[in-house]
């Protein structure tokens, strides 16, 4: 029993002892190990690629980490994770500081993060602009008559503040992308604390307006239609008006390595833009690039 | 054999007697520890804007007041509910019921509490919100009003259960002495019974209340957690965010010794404190009474 603990204690420091090194080949078992790090909204895409490469190609481990885009581009930069995740793009201050160390931020662009509009299917309301959802969200629409609706009252739901999509669309859509803009979420917005409690109030509620990642969205709700301007043609979310860039509330995730990518690294980087690892994407309710 | 005797006799005191001490010092390395963590949320938020009434916490807003009442509207409505109706249930079981139907009930009411309150919130999410929605012709189901529902059913075992005992020790011969003097069976409950076992079903009230006042899972799935300030009534038909939700909702995700860590502590300070209120006020009445009952006797 005794010796099983200890077995057990010995080989998780083995493998941790293993993490901890860099894409480097292990002399005697010639494994190579990939180090990857970075956006929490990526991270669980990352390990479902990560487990799927490994199974198929037993001389490699990836190590996924979470930590922020933040975190994984500051790990890029001190030269301790080979990839890193992120949900937006390296700022010019990164890249700099990036040069100062000796490391060349080179970009890859992975997947896809979209944001479907969704009402309940009872509600006509099929189409709105940026600036309807915008002043729906900050309160300042208060009924589905406004929007060429029923005279009903608006339910406004939305993720939890912890959640990075509550945050992206606070940016993206209630405040229309303007950083000075300092509009709020309407306080009596319900913050509800998983996606499946924002489906079902939607499934129930013909008042309800909520949003969720594209991949999430059953197909028993309605998606609303959305148009950039008043006047611009409205867009419904899809695989391709997502690629095109045509629907607005769609961003780009990606990866960051220094340098242009060799080897080991460099065949990772090409199967992760593989039909069989964009399945993957599609799997976890993100967007293919391809 | 005998110096044996008094060695156990000795171990089992003191290990009865730690026991005794060891809650005491749980209790105050947990308050010292909320302290700890807590106290720092004055230094880094203004008063001025930890009792302001927006909560919006990635942007530096800390008003914990919606909070507050949230959380005070929802126990207030779940108490109003449980406590005459566990109060009746227990008096039905304890005082009226025959005894087989009183050995139905009990363990009933006792599974009751033991339903996880996660999956009375999930009936609530699917069920009672959309019942509350469409019978009373709200814009939302998720309100306070279903979180208190819900509590109720969280809280009743333990108020049916407590108070029932409580009544079940008033001594047979109060009962009999009041049917002596030609009271009807309500009288005898409602001016006898229930007056002595007062103290027991203070008790029950209070764990209820505390109950009530902790619960997390149900109120973070049913009431909406919109932070808006609770303060008529009719705030009870609209959605509310609790204390605990909150607590439950960010601590997962927030950063370890920021100022929004720091303050959701400085919420779980606040918590402690208004149950710790509700403790005091409970036992300074069951004090008061009992001195009554011991002047009379004497």
């Amino acid at each position: 029993m005794n010796r099983r603990i200890l077995l057990i204690v010995l080989s998780f420091f083995l493998l941790t002892a293993c993490f901890s090194n860099k894409a480097e080949t292990d002399s005697k078992n010639s494994i190579y190990y990939i180090d990857n790090k970075g956006s929490d909204t990526i991270v669980n895409l990352a390990l479902a690629w990560a487990e799927k490469y490994q199974s198929e190609h037993t001389d490699v481990s990836v190590a996924v980490t979470g930590g922020g885009s933040g975190t994984g581009i500051a790990a890029l930069i001190n030269k301790t994770t080979n990839i890193a995740n992120a949900s937006r793009q390296i700022k010019q201050e990164e890249i700099a500081e990036a040069k100062k160390n000796g490391v060349d931020p080179v970009e890859h662009t992975i997947a896809r993060d979209a944001i479907a509009v969704i009402v309940n299917p009872n509600n006509p309301v099929s189409r709105l602009t940026m600036q309807q959802i915008s002043d729906i969200y900050s309160g300042k629409i208060d009924n589905w008559s406004e929007v060429g609706g029923e005279d009903r009252p608006i339910v406004r739901l939305s993720r939890e503040v912890n959640s990075g999509t509550h945050v992206y669309f606070l940016e993206t859509v209630v405040r229309l992308g303007n950083s000075d803009n300092k509009t709020f979420f309407s306080t009596d917005t319900l913050l509800l604390p998983s996606s499946e409690g924002i489906v079902s109030e939607v499934r129930q509620n013909p008042n309800a307006i909520g949003y969720d990642g594209l991949g999430y969205v059953p197909q028993d709700l309605k998606t609303i239609a959305i148009a950039p301007e008043e006047g611009q043609p409205y867009i419904l979310p899809s695989i391709a008006t997502v690629n095109d860039k045509t629907y607005p509330i769609a961003r780009d995730l990606y990866m960051y390595t220094n340098g242009e990518s060799t080897g080991v690294l460099k065949e990772y980087l090409d199967w992760i833009l593989s039909p069989e690892a964009q399945q993957i994407v599609a799997d976890q309710g993100f967007v293919p690039v391809k | 054999m005998e110096k044996s005797l008094n060695w156990r006799e000795f171990f089992i005191t003191r290990l009865i007697n730690l026991s005794g001490y060891s809650a005491m010092l749980f209790v105050a390395l947990i308050f010292f520890f909320l302290l700890k963590e807590g106290l720092p949320a004055l230094q880094e938020v203004k008063l001025s804007m930890l009792f302001s009434t927006r909560w919006y916490p990635i942007e530096d807003y800390y008003g914990i007041l919606p909070l507050i009442t949230g959380s005070i509207i929802i126990t207030i409505g779940a108490t109003l509910i449980s406590v005459p109706f566990g109060l009746a249930t227990a008096i039905y079981i304890a005082e009226i019921a025959p005894r087989w139907m009183r050995e139905i009930l009990k363990p009933v009411v006792e599974l009751l509490g033991g339903i996880p309150s996660v999956v009375l919130g999930f009936l609530g999410i699917l069920l009672l919100a959309n019942f509350l929605r469409t019978s009373m012709n709200l814009p939302t189901g998720l309100t306070a009003l279903g979180g208190s529902l819900l509590l109720a059913a969280v809280a009743l075992p333990t108020v049916v259960s407590v108070s029932e005992d409580a009544l079940d020790t008033v001594p047979r011969s109060y009962r009999e002495g009041a049917w002596a003097l030609g009271a009807t069976p309500w009288q005898t409950i409602w001016r006898v019974t229930l007056p002595a076992a007062k103290s027991g079903v203070l008790t029950a009230i209070m764990l209820g209340v505390g109950r009530t006042i902790g619960e997390t899972m149900v109120v973070l799935m049913v009431t909406g957690n919109a932070p808006v300030m609770a303060l008529t009534p009719a705030a009870l038909f609209h959605p509310a965010r609790t204390m605990t939700a909150t607590i439950a909702a960010e601590m997962g995700e927030v950063a370890n010794g920021s100022t929004h860590y720091h303050v959701l502590f400085f919420i779980g300070m606040v918590l402690f404190l208004i149950s710790l209120a509700v403790n005091i006020a409970a036992s300074s009445v069951v004090f008061r009474t009992k001195k009554r009952a011991e002047r009379i006797l004497s």
